[in-house]
């Protein structure tokens, strides 16, 4: 009985499929939109095969990287700051609080009269928009430290950057990682955004490529590629973040 | 007082600094434009109605794919709510599908529906579906099972259910999923003006700064974070009188 659920969801996943599958044979809806998923699968194991898959899947994840490294250095810097100390907090709230809500993808015009269509100008994009949750979650993490660990440094006479390294950043650190994991979705997404835009090499600018010549079944390969690459991401932060925070594992 | 001074601080300096160094020829003006330019390129926008008219339909397009999200998430969510059977079942393949980058979409949306505001409305409804639908998911599961036996001792028909019992209980959980849509949607409709689609203010924006007018694109871009800071400062304020007048304790 226990196995039945699982075997239900992956009927009806399958069950999907081959309705497309006979939909798209029968010609009921268009070949050009909707390929049928055979050719959308040997299209994907075609670029596997040939290794033409590697390429831009290497530049998209490596852009994806440097921007999301980026603004999790300066998410956790800035985030230490206001967390930290209340005088840091009154001079940046402000200005952060208005540069949040803009859409990320709105700075890429002025990224690219300071960059040109240049990597550079994908990465600091992808930095600028994928700051925002590690940002809060350090703000969070460095403001609500527990009170009795301040009382023990206090007692201990840590000296601010003890302070700091050995109480304030592991106890921030569960946040920190929260935050960092959602930054990288939002990193994978600006990269497809910035490629598309930069006409730089990756699964992104392959995917409107495919589009502008009506190969969809390239098209919907670059999609399913994308989905994979967001599960994994997500599932290999999760695994690192279980890792990172066992110590944590007896207090609960 | 002295918050609000020192929060004030950061920004004035910066357009001062900004505004004197364009003055001295320090900054480059292709570039960086200058403030006082900008505040011009803005009013003229503004008065010859073509930054209203952007205003507007990227604003439309947000919306229509908002309230798409939100029937279409809120339905489905109902329904997989009640039901754990069919959310065993179909679960796993709406995770399958999550992961997807909405704008890895737009390609995909453009061939179906060509450019305009349907292609973009799809991608935003894309977006915005899955904040409100996991969260409707989790309210219905966790209204009180006692209401719903309520309903069903009453006799009441599916419809008089939704609307009398399920609605009110679970909405007060549901309009935070709708409160993060809401915030997506206008993230999602400028990326894909500023990726593909010719209206609105993303595409305004590309076009300002491919026809070399730094001050025009500045204007717009300042204007729309005014407008996700406004629309955040809104949402905020009406979500919380939203959860105060719920009260706690109608779900868990």
């Amino acid at each position: 009985m226990k196995r039945l659920p699982w075997l239900g969801a992956a009927l009806f996943a399958a069950g999907l499929l081959v309705l497309w599958q006979v939909l798209a044979d029968r010609q009921f809806i268009s070949q050009v939109f909707f390929p049928s998923p055979s050719r959308t699968l040997s299209e994907l194991y075609r670029q596997l095969a040939s290794g033409q898959l590697w390429k831009p899947l290497e530049a998209t994840a490596f852009r994806m990287f440097y921007g999301w490294a980026l603004a999790s250095l300066a998410g956790v810097v800035l985030g230490a700051a206001i967390g930290f100390s209340r005088t840091a907090r009154d001079y940046l709230e402000p200005t952060l609080e208005f540069m949040r809500p803009l859409p990320a993808s709105a700075v890429i015009p002025a990224a690219i009269l300071f960059f040109g269509l240049s990597n550079s100008m994908t990465v600091a994009v992808i930095a600028f928009g994928a700051v925002w949750p590690v940002l809060l979650a350090s703000v969070h993490g460095f403001a609500s430290v527990e009170r009795q660990l301040m009382e023990v440094a206090a007692a201990l006479r840590l000296s601010r950057a003890q302070l700091f390294l050995k109480i304030a950043a592991p106890s921030a650190l569960p946040d920190i990682l929260a935050g960092a994991r959602v930054s990288l979705a939002i990193a994978l997404i600006l990269a497809v955004v910035t490629e598309m835009q930069a006409s730089q090499t990756g699964l992104g600018q392959n995917i409107l490529l495919a589009q502008r010549s009506f190969r969809s079944p390239e098209l919907y390969a670059g999609v399913v590629t994308l989905g994979i690459m967001g599960f994994a991401i997500n599932q290999a932060i999760v695994v690192l973040e279980r890792r990172l925070l066992r110590w944590r594992g007896s207090h609960e | 007082m002295k918050r609000i001074l020192r929060g004030a601080v950061l920004p004035v300096l910066v357009f001062a600094l900004w505004e004197a160094g364009s003055r001295a020829g320090l900054l480059p003006m292709d570039t960086f434009s200058r403030p006082s330019d900008i505040v011009l390129a803005f009013a003229a926008g503004v008065s010859d109605g073509s930054i209203p008219l952007a205003t507007w339909l990227t604003a439309q397009a947000a919306l229509v794919g908002f309230a798409i999200a939100a029937v279409a998430g809120i339905l489905v969510g109902v329904i997989l709510g009640l039901s754990p059977f069919l959310e065993r079942t179909v679960g796993p393949s709406i995770e399958a599908l999550r992961p997807v980058p909405a704008i890895a979409l737009t390609p995909l949306t453009l061939l179906l529906f060509g450019f305009g505001l349907r292609m973009e409305a799809a991608v935003v409804a894309f977006a915005c579906v899955w904040p409100v639908l996991i969260v409707t998911v989790a309210a219905v599961r966790g209204i009180e099972p006692r209401l719903l036996e309520v309903a069903q001792a009453l006799e009441l028909a599916f419809p008089a259910r939704l609307r009398k019992i399920i609605l009110p209980a679970a909405l007060g959980r549901i309009v935070v999923g709708l409160r993060v849509a809401v915030s997506i949607s206008l993230i999602v409709a400028v990326t894909v003006e500023i990726v593909m689609n010719p209206r609105g203010l993303g595409y305004g924006m590309i076009i300002a700064q491919q026809s070399l007018q730094p001050a025009l694109m500045y204007a717009q871009l300042l204007w729309l974070g005014l407008l996700g800071w406004g629309l955040n400062a809104l949402l905020t304020r009406a979500f919380g009188q939203w959860h105060g007048a719920f009260g706690p304790g109608v779900s868990p």
